[in-house]
């Protein structure tokens, strides 16, 4: 039996909606412990590639496989059990209007039936992770749009996950806000070793996770350094897709060299 | 030749439309079946079904108050005057009765949950698809029919009947003080005539009617709220095809029920 290192695998993936292809034949692997950065220009299929991991939408050909499952022929009710190895962050956060920050976090552990204790313990542990435990009882609409994010992401780390999915996590946002749910992905990624897709058009952010990396020094405080001489970033790699097709896969270095004149606008 | 592109303009529009119509009335059945087939399974959310019965149906009270009093009122002023013509004024208890109990209750409090209620659902649930937020709730392991969907249907089904018999009573109360107070006629008189009009078999056909309506009403609110595409506006488009389709099916499905109900029931 082989070993398998994949959180997440693409096997010749294709969707189109009705004339329009979205994905071709899309093949793609996240190892453990890895981030893709997936860019491209809008309405490039970034978007659907997330929604195709956690079967909101399903494929019209090709195989996905989540933690070594198959799950491209899951019905609803198999899906649910993949998605709870799976956090999502949506573009705008996609919380519950109707319900205060606090329920929004706490909400997967209550259709769980976890007893209450322990839902408030964790509520207050990813709200200290994402630096926002005095909004606790602060409802979405009073919300900046980063700290919509920030609750976005505490609330997709309950019950953590192994896998995260950001859904263009900074777009429109401030670069100090932007900058800030880049760490949050450094954290996770370096600290906590969760395998993730990373969304983004925005070349600041791929600026920050593919240089930067995340430590804890003996206190206990995080020290953010760059890549350089002391160490060699390994757990990040791009993806550029331009019309459903995969045009570029490989480090930011790598991307840097390419000819490609999409690419290299992209990069202007 | 302009005639000849004109006629088959209009072949295609009406085949579209026919097609559209189809495959509407597909998805409601898909959806139905999936909330029928969601009750026998876990999780179930009483909760939530206690609160939409409060929200929905409690809710609705006021305008239910004010439409069965003011039916009863006109009722009463109006067939006062022509029975009189007959002799028969002593009848109007009867009449008013007759007419509420039968008719006049059911449609009209279902036509105003058509209103309040059926838009209400299909804007809810249309903001919390453009917004995502049906997606999170997929992402974060709930099935959004049996967390949105069978609490809105079994609420309507249970309050519709209920919130009936109270314009129903609501509507005699104002029969009797037109009685008394214009047409000055004894309060006895009036009662006693109401009484006739109340036998098992009327009370039972009252309550299936707006049971049936509530289900029709909540049924098409969630399947418009569901299928909202285009961002905002199309969640106001989802609202008004909402409240126009559930007062058109409560009108045809009433005149389909009074038909059973009358050979069933009422016919000696």
């Amino acid at each position: 039996m082989t070993k398998n290192f994949n959180a997440i695998e693409f096997q010749d993936v294709s969707l189109a909606f009705g004339d329009r292809v979205v994905l071709n034949r899309v093949s793609l692997q996240v190892r453990y412990g890895e981030s893709k950065i997936v860019m491209g220009g809008s309405g490039t299929g970034k978007s659907t590639l997330l929604r195709l991991v956690l079967g909101l939408l399903k494929p019209d050909s090709g195989r996905i496989l989540v933690d070594g499952e198959d799950v491209t022929d899951y019905n609803e009710e198999q899906m649910m059990t993949v998605r709870s190895k799976i956090g999502m962050v949506f573009q705008e956060g996609a919380l519950f209007d109707s319900l205060p920050v606090y329920d929004n976090v706490a909400y997967r552990l209550r259709e769980q039936k976890v007893p209450e204790s322990t839902i408030e313990s964790v509520v207050m542990r990813m709200l200290r992770f994402v630096d926002l435990e005095d909004a606790v009882e602060k409802m979405p609409n009073e919300l900046s749009g980063g700290m919509r994010r920030r609750v976005g992401i505490a609330r997709a780390l309950v019950g953590n996950p192994k896998i995260i999915l950001y859904d263009e996590p900074t777009a429109g946002l401030d670069p100090i806000t932007a900058r800030t749910i880049c760490e949050l992905a450094l954290k996770l990624r370096d600290l906590e070793e969760v395998s993730s897709i990373f969304v983004t058009h925005r070349l600041q952010d791929m600026e920050v996770l593919a240089n930067e990396y995340v430590i804890r020094d003996d206190a206990g405080n995080l020290i953010f350094e760059h890549e350089g001489d002391r160490l060699c970033l390994i757990n990040t790699k791009f993806i550029m897709l331009k019309d459903g097709d995969i045009i570029f896969s490989g480090t930011d270095e790598e991307m840097r060299l390419e000819d490609n004149p999409y690419i290299r606008k992209f990069l202007a | 030749m302009d005639e000849k592109t004109d006629t088959q303009t209009g072949r295609l529009h009406l085949m579209n439309l026919i097609t559209q119509i189809i495959i509407q009335v597909q998805e409601l059945t898909l959806l139905i079946w999936r909330v029928v087939r969601g009750l026998t399974r876990r999780p179930r959310y009483w909760g939530e079904t206690i609160r939409q019965m409060d929200n929905l149906g409690f809710g609705s009270l006021v305008i239910i108050l004010l439409t069965g009093t003011f039916t009863g009122m006109v009722l009463a002023l109006n067939s006062a005057n022509t029975l009189q013509k007959f002799g028969v004024q002593s009848v109007t208890g009867q009449l008013v009765t007759t007419s509420l109990i039968r008719e006049l209750g059911p449609v009209l409090t279902c036509l105003m949950l058509a209103g309040r209620v059926g838009s209400g659902i299909a804007a809810e649930l249309g903001s919390m698809l453009v917004s995502e937020q049906i997606d999170a709730m997929r992402a974060l392991g709930t099935d959004p029919i049996k967390k949105l969907v069978t609490p809105r249907i079994l609420a309507l089904v249970a309050t519709a009947p209920a919130l009936t018999v109270i314009c129903d009573f609501v509507g005699v109360l104002g029969g009797l003080l037109i009685s008394i107070t214009l047409l000055h006629q004894p309060a006895s008189v009036y009662l006693a005539s109401a009484r006739e009009a109340v036998d098992y078999n009327e009370i039972i056909g009252g309550l299936i009617k707006p049971t049936v309506f509530g289900f029709v009403i909540a049924c098409i609110g969630c399947y418009k709220g569901l299928s909202t595409t285009g961002g905002t506006v199309g969640v106001g488009r989802s609202t008004t095809q909402s409240v126009v389709a559930s007062s058109i099916m409560v009108i045809a499905v009433d005149f389909l029920l009074s038909k059973l109900i009358i050979s069933l029931l009422l016919e000696p």
